[in-house]
């Protein structure tokens, strides 16, 4: 019996001949295009993926990204991630988060900067370790600060089930689950927005499904294709878009048919559902006020709800963002990053003054770290075989 | 459990008995049981003094521990400057409470690490503290080794010249897929061991080879991406990589996609980097061939005008972008 190869799972995915035949089909196709195809990227992930392979570099010039919204850390607020320095500087008490939450700046500090000073500041590999660090430290209240799309907020119900179950009293949840369909939609409602084309999400389709994204294609009249991360995918995708545009059809089609389906995970959606609601509004970085966009704990939760429970040290006076940081114009496709005044010079991923530049997956981060090649000029010889 | 306690570091008769019964022990030799307050060296021509100083969590790690790394580095770090190490000083800070056995396990390492050359310990120190003020146990190593590159300049990160190759002389990345692995909260398994290793012979050889070495570095914290990076900088000079020449093991790559790092990025402590003119490229790979740590040793770029400054991968597909420098800690992707 043969066993699997780490190989097997993405080195078909990431097939150069695959990729150059899906090039020159796309470059072909793209021909017949009556008018510049601008395809938002929703999910960070995605926007990763992109800058990482260089698959901008393989379209041609009727084709380009706008880089969506879809990175949790970058639409954090300001106002929110003071929230969990708050938390964390409270005494006694150990704060949870995930990954690169840990470096981004709020008002005046960032996590990072706060457990240098001493506080207790973990970031987790997984949310159910918030269990663990909570029975280990009875005499501590532990705060999971918990963040993300319809992908990670699952694993944060289980964690809440859980902790119910095994009934800690130490364990609070401060929930900062956003969700992508109102705020695409905040986005493509605006009248400047140049979007014409969606590469859905993958991971937050695997679990919602394909099926949230039937009102946008409706209300906009555009092509969805839900894609996978890998650069097949992502190329494969982008030729599924060019040809609905010439068939004239706007449909969701489902790139990513190895694990979206068109209902997506429904026991996870029912965990959600026992715990969670829909908050009224949420304040997003770079996008502001959009209605509906994001979950809370529901009132028969507040005993665990952070937001409640220590609501003597939260503020939720909003903060705006650097008045020169363009993000809001970036994330609609009406500016590029090097289009900002301050990118690069006031604003670089050690310093963001935008929710753009705080992490790998926000399109100014990814512009700075990968795209300097790009930026300057591009070497004569590549180019002719990157669209050979 | 026989622990490490406060006396043994107070310098009175537990230090004596600690010195003598460990320390002594494993490393003794006519310098360092001469038990002066400074070590007397005879030193010849060009000389190479580095140091450093190791701190890792946890302290052993599959294929080795702080022992081996506070060796290797510190011989690592002479040999890249083309320096036969001959003599090393090794202080010791020690919280209280450590198991003595992993004490001696870490020192019995070190003395294992240190016959793969003719370096000796010559000095040491001694200071046992408190519990919490360090996490366990911290080693600082210093060296002393001969220059031996008389005949041709000295490997220095000035010297990359354009139409050098780019060799790299293993694959990349397991140290610090490991010790990422091995801590408590991963709870992920594999048979992957840290590269730790000593890499002063393979050098000798290249040297004695004749080849021109332009530049000579271990990619340790900040791995393959850090040297690429200081190197294009300092010299001012393109280093075009070719992303599917570099070899990584697929454990390594496996917790990459995991976690969503770069191989690139990884500590490395027995893996080096090296810029020579491209002409020279087979004997080198030779050379490498000639050595069990090395067997993996690749070409994966070479040295241009295209963007001075700049590290730029090739993709297989024709695209390219910029390897850049790694920042921050390294913190998992969220999804």
């Amino acid at each position: 019996m043969s066993t699997l190869q780490l190989q097997d799972l993405y080195q078909g995915f990431r097939q150069p001949k695959t990729i150059q035949a899906l090039a020159h089909k796309i470059h072909q196709a793209a021909q017949s295009l009556s008018s510049p195809l601008r395809i938002m990227e929703v999910c960070g992930g995605h926007t990763h993926t992109i800058m990482k392979y260089g698959l901008n570099q393989l379209l041609p010039e009727n084709i380009e990204f706008i880089h969506g919204p879809g990175c949790p850390v970058c639409i954090m607020p300001k106002e929110r991630i003071d929230h969990a320095i708050a938390l964390a500087k409270m005494p006694n008490t150990i704060l949870l988060t995930l990954g690169d939450m840990i470096r981004v700046p709020g008002s005046k500090t960032s996590l990072a900067k706060q457990r240098a000073l001493g506080s207790d500041i973990r970031a987790l590999y997984s949310p159910l370790d918030a269990l663990k660090i909570a029975q280990e430290n009875p005499d501590k209240q532990v705060v999971f600060f918990a963040i993300g799309f319809e992908t990670t907020t699952p694993m944060t119900a289980a964690v809440i089930q859980q902790a119910l179950a095994l009934k800690l009293t130490n364990l609070f949840f401060h929930i900062n689950h956003v969700l992508v369909p109102p705020a695409v939609a905040a986005i493509l409602s605006d009248s400047v927005c140049q979007v014409n084309a969606l590469i859905g999400p993958s991971h937050v389709s695997v679990i919602s499904g394909a099926q949230i994204y039937q009102p946008l294609a409706e209300q906009y009249q555009m092509p969805i294709v839900v894609s996978g991360f890998e650069p097949v995918d992502v190329m494969q995708s982008i030729l599924m878009i060019v040809e609905q545009v010439l068939q004239e059809r706007h449909e969701i089609e489902i790139q990513y048919s190895r694990a979206v389906t068109e209902q997506g995970n429904q026991k996870a959606q029912e965990m959600i559902q026992t715990y969670l609601e829909p908050r009224s509004h949420f304040r997003w970085r770079g996008l502001g006020d959009i209605q509906l966009s994001a979950l809370q704990l529901k009132e028969a939760y507040q005993f665990i709800d952070a937001e409640a429970v220590f609501e003597a040290v939260l503020s939720d006076e909003p903060i705006d963002d650097h008045k020169l940081c363009i993000c809001g114009d970036i994330l609609k496709g009406v500016a590029k990053p090097q289009d900002c005044k301050v990118f690069g010079r006031g604003c670089d991923p050690t310093r963001p003054l935008g929710s753009c530049m705080v992490s790998s997956e926000g399109a100014c981060n990814a512009y700075y770290r990968y795209a300097e090649v790009a930026l300057r000029s591009v070497k004569p010889i590549e180019r002719k075989q990157a669209t050979a | 459990m026989k622990v490490i306690e406060l006396s043994q570091g107070g310098g009175g008769a537990e230090s004596q008995q600690l010195v003598q019964q460990l320390f002594y022990r494993y490393f003794g030799n006519e310098i360092l049981l001469k038990s002066e307050d400074a070590a007397v060296l005879s030193l010849q021509g060009q000389s190479a003094f580095t140091t450093d100083s190791y701190t890792v969590s946890p302290l052993c790690f599959q294929g080795g521990n702080i022992g081996n790394l506070a060796v290797a580095g510190t011989l690592n770090d002479l040999a890249m400057m083309g320096a036969a190490p001959l003599y090393l000083s090794c202080a010791f800070m020690i919280e209280e409470g450590l198991p003595f056995s992993t004490l001696e396990k870490v020192v019995k390492s070190m003395a294992e690490e240190l016959k793969k050359t003719d370096a000796r310990i010559v000095c040491g120190d001694t200071k046992v503290v408190p519990q919490g003020a360090v996490d366990k146990l911290f080693i600082n190593t210093s060296g002393i080794g001969q220059i031996q590159t008389t005949t041709q300049a000295m490997p220095s990160a000035h010297q990359l010249q354009i139409g050098d190759a780019i060799l790299v002389s293993g694959d990349i990345g397991r140290h610090g897929a490991v010790v990422m692995s091995a801590r408590d909260n991963m709870n992920l398994h594999s048979d992957l061991k840290s590269d730790c290793d000593v890499l002063w012979p393979v050098v000798e050889a290249l040297i004695n080879k004749g080849l021109s070495v332009h530049a000579l570095r271990d990619a340790t914290r900040g791995g393959l991406a850090a040297v690429l990076n200081e190197w294009a900088q300092t010299s001012q000079v393109c280093i075009e990589v070719e992303e599917d020449k570099i070899p990584i093991s697929d454990a390594v790559q496996g917790l990459c996609e995991l976690l969503g790092f770069e191989a690139y990025d990884f500590a490395n402590e027995g893996t080096f980097l090296m810029s020579l003119p491209c002409s020279q490229v087979e004997e080198a790979l030779a050379v490498f061939q000639q050595f069990e740590c090395t067997q993996q040793a690749a070409m994966i770029g070479k040295v241009s005008e295209f963007q001075p400054g700049l590290v730029v991968l090739q993709t297989p597909w024709g695209s390219q972008r910029v390897l850049e420098l790694p920042k921050g800690e390294l913190l998992p992707r969220i999804c």
